[in-house]
């Protein structure tokens, strides 16, 4: 597997907390993991909203100073470069939203591209309206692509519908994700579901990764 | 699209407004409000529609209210401080009885304040939107799914009453994401043969306008309004009740301050405190009668806001202080939490 794990897709499509869970993931198996929230477009729900359970499972965070503050300022953190510098520890990055969110990335891929040992996973989810299909989720990947100067090298397919997600929901999304994998040439890498759905679901679909949910209103 | 999708509360008021037939959206982006006009912008140019981010607040309300007085659903949002800085539109939207949707995603104040979320422009909405004698329609929606349902409403309501509805939201129903069915219903047509879209000279000239020359007019126009206003009251008030029927205490509360109150309605009641809630849909017209009612019922209110004391205001007016009303709150962009709520119900249950 590659040093470097970039999650970035369309806003809403559920960044943060699979970057949370694979960091987790990672951790459990070992592995030094540094994980960096580089979101200058979300105001609320934050990467910063796992830090105990960050803390707990020894992965270093690195989010702004200003995340879940009254300061509405896109700061990136100097410590940011710590992914790029730092080749003893693997690192997951969670990238803001869209082209607009991708564009934060563009200040560390000439790096990236240079080390090449990353992988960049495109988010989906059918049930956002403006993905909803695999030609609009396939636009809206090249808008990312193009603002953030790195291409994607896989897809994590994680249609929901939050709590209310069903496991057909689930099935039913599968030929979405593997037209947008036709449409592209990426493979799957991921299919993503909620943990309460796993032990079922992990005996019908392929690369199944179970999410908890870290990063939530909390009502 | 009757299946149902995954959405922020501004995503989902924007595609609702879209749906509901608004072609004419005028904003200026603030948090945590900025999403409304983000969807707008990528949207509105895809079906013909018109995005204009406006050079400020006040540019944007003024030109809500040149596509109004064309009978054309126009829009425009903001958050707190924003909707501040247009309370000067919202007074002559009044004045001209134009028809607009006004959306206000509240963050903390007073001052530029915080970015976190707030009811505290209760009063605002409620009270002082502006200078003058005037109403809006104030809905306040505690779900995602209400964030869309409620531009239907709020667009039919303005059209039925000419006047403005607002929907007071908070950063929370903006920023959270919920599964939503974005069915609307029926967009309701009404009269429009006020407006001001060019004649070919064959009718007198239909004027837009709040500047009356003569006292004993601009006097009349009020009156007038008031005996519209007095209607709504009648017809329009909305509220949704919660586990009522044995109650002895009763919450007050709307939007997220709802939510946390409904859990903690259960976990009080699991203890066999026997309590409910009123929440307040539309903020006005308030739902006076209910309030009243419940009020020969139970032996004490909590009103439950994040704000320093606002909505407790009309809870006290409503139930004429036939019963104390104990305010449990959190301000400046911190949310009361259930076990806030649950204590304070609990010296609720305390009073004799």
């Amino acid at each position: 597997m590659k040093r470097v794990t970039i999650f970035a897709g369309h806003y809403g499509s559920g960044k943060t907390n699979i970057a949370v869970n694979y960091a987790l993931s990672l951790a459990k198996e070992g592995k030094a993991v540094t994980i960096a929230d580089l979101d200058i477009v979300n105001p609320y729900y934050r990467t910063k909203d796992s830090s105990e359970v960050l803390a707990e499972n020894g992965i270093e965070l690195i989010s702004s100073p200003y995340a879940n503050t009254n300061v509405d300022v896109p700061a990136l953190p100097a410590e940011a470069y710590r992914v790029t510098d730092n080749l003893d520890r693997y690192a997951v990055i969670d990238v803001g939203g869209d082209d607009r969110g991708a564009l934060a990335m563009g200040r560390y891929s000439p790096k990236l591209l240079e080390e090449n040992n990353f992988d960049m996973f495109a988010v989906i989810n059918r049930f956002r309206p403006l993905t909803s299909d695999p030609e609009s989720t396939v636009e809206v990947m090249r808008e990312i692509e193009f603002a953030c100067k790195m291409p994607f090298t896989g897809i994590v397919n994680n249609s929901n519908l939050g709590k209310d997600t069903t496991e057909e929901d689930v099935l039913a999304s599968l030929a979405y994700a593997e037209e947008v994998s036709r449409l592209t040439g990426l493979p799957i890498v991921m299919n993503c579901v909620l943990s309460e759905l796993y032990p079922t679901l992990s005996k019908k679909i392929s690369k199944i990764f179970p999410i908890n949910i870290y990063v939530k209103a909390k009502i | 699209m009757a299946e149902k999708v995954l959405m922020k509360g501004n995503e989902a008021l924007a595609e609702a407004a879209i749906m509901a037939g608004c072609r004419h959206y005028f904003g200026y982006p603030i948090t945590p409000q900025t999403e409304v006009a983000a969807y707008m912008a990528k949207r509105m140019p895809k079906i013909g529609g018109v995005f204009l981010q406006a050079e400020s607040e006040i540019a944007a309300i003024n030109m809500v209210i040149g596509a109004a007085s064309t009978g054309k659903r126009a829009m425009t949002s903001s958050s707190s401080p924003g909707i501040a800085l247009k309370s000067e539109g919202l007074s002559y939207l009044a004045g001209c009885d134009l028809p607009a949707l006004i959306v206000n995603v509240q963050r903390g104040g007073p001052g530029l304040g915080g970015i976190q979320p707030s009811q505290s422009d209760y009063f605002h909405a409620t009270r002082g939107a502006g200078h003058g004698d005037f109403h809006m329609i104030v809905l306040a929606p505690s779900s995602v799914q209400e964030m869309a349902s409620f531009v239907f409403k709020g667009f039919n309501l303005a059209e039925k009453y000419r006047m403005t509805t607002m929907i007071l939201a908070d950063g929370t129903m903006g920023q959270m994401m919920e599964p939503v069915s974005l069915e609307m219903g029926e967009i309701e047509s009404y009269d429009k043969s006020w407006c001001a879209c060019g004649g070919s000279g064959e009718r007198p000239r239909n004027i837009v306008n709040s500047l009356f020359l003569k006292a004993e007019e601009l006097e009349y126009f009020n009156i007038k309004r008031y005996e519209k206003y007095a209607e709504i009251e009648k017809n329009e008030a909305m509220y949704e009740e919660y586990m009522m029927e044995d109650a002895e205490i009763c919450i007050a509360a709307f939007g997220i301050a709802a939510r946390v109150s409904k859990n903690a309605i259960d976990e009080a009641r699991k203890m066999g405190i026997k309590v409910g809630m009123i929440r307040p849909i539309t903020l006005w017209p308030f739902p006076k009668a209910v309030f009243n009612a419940a009020a020969d019922k139970v032996k004490a209110f909590v009103s439950v806001e994040l704000s320093m004391g606002q909505l407790i205001e009309d809870v006290e007016l409503a139930t004429r202080c036939k019963k104390p009303v104990l305010l449990c709150n959190r301000s400046g962009g911190m949310i009361p939490t259930l076990e806030d709520v649950l204590n304070k119900i609990k010296e609720a249950g305390g009073i004799n």
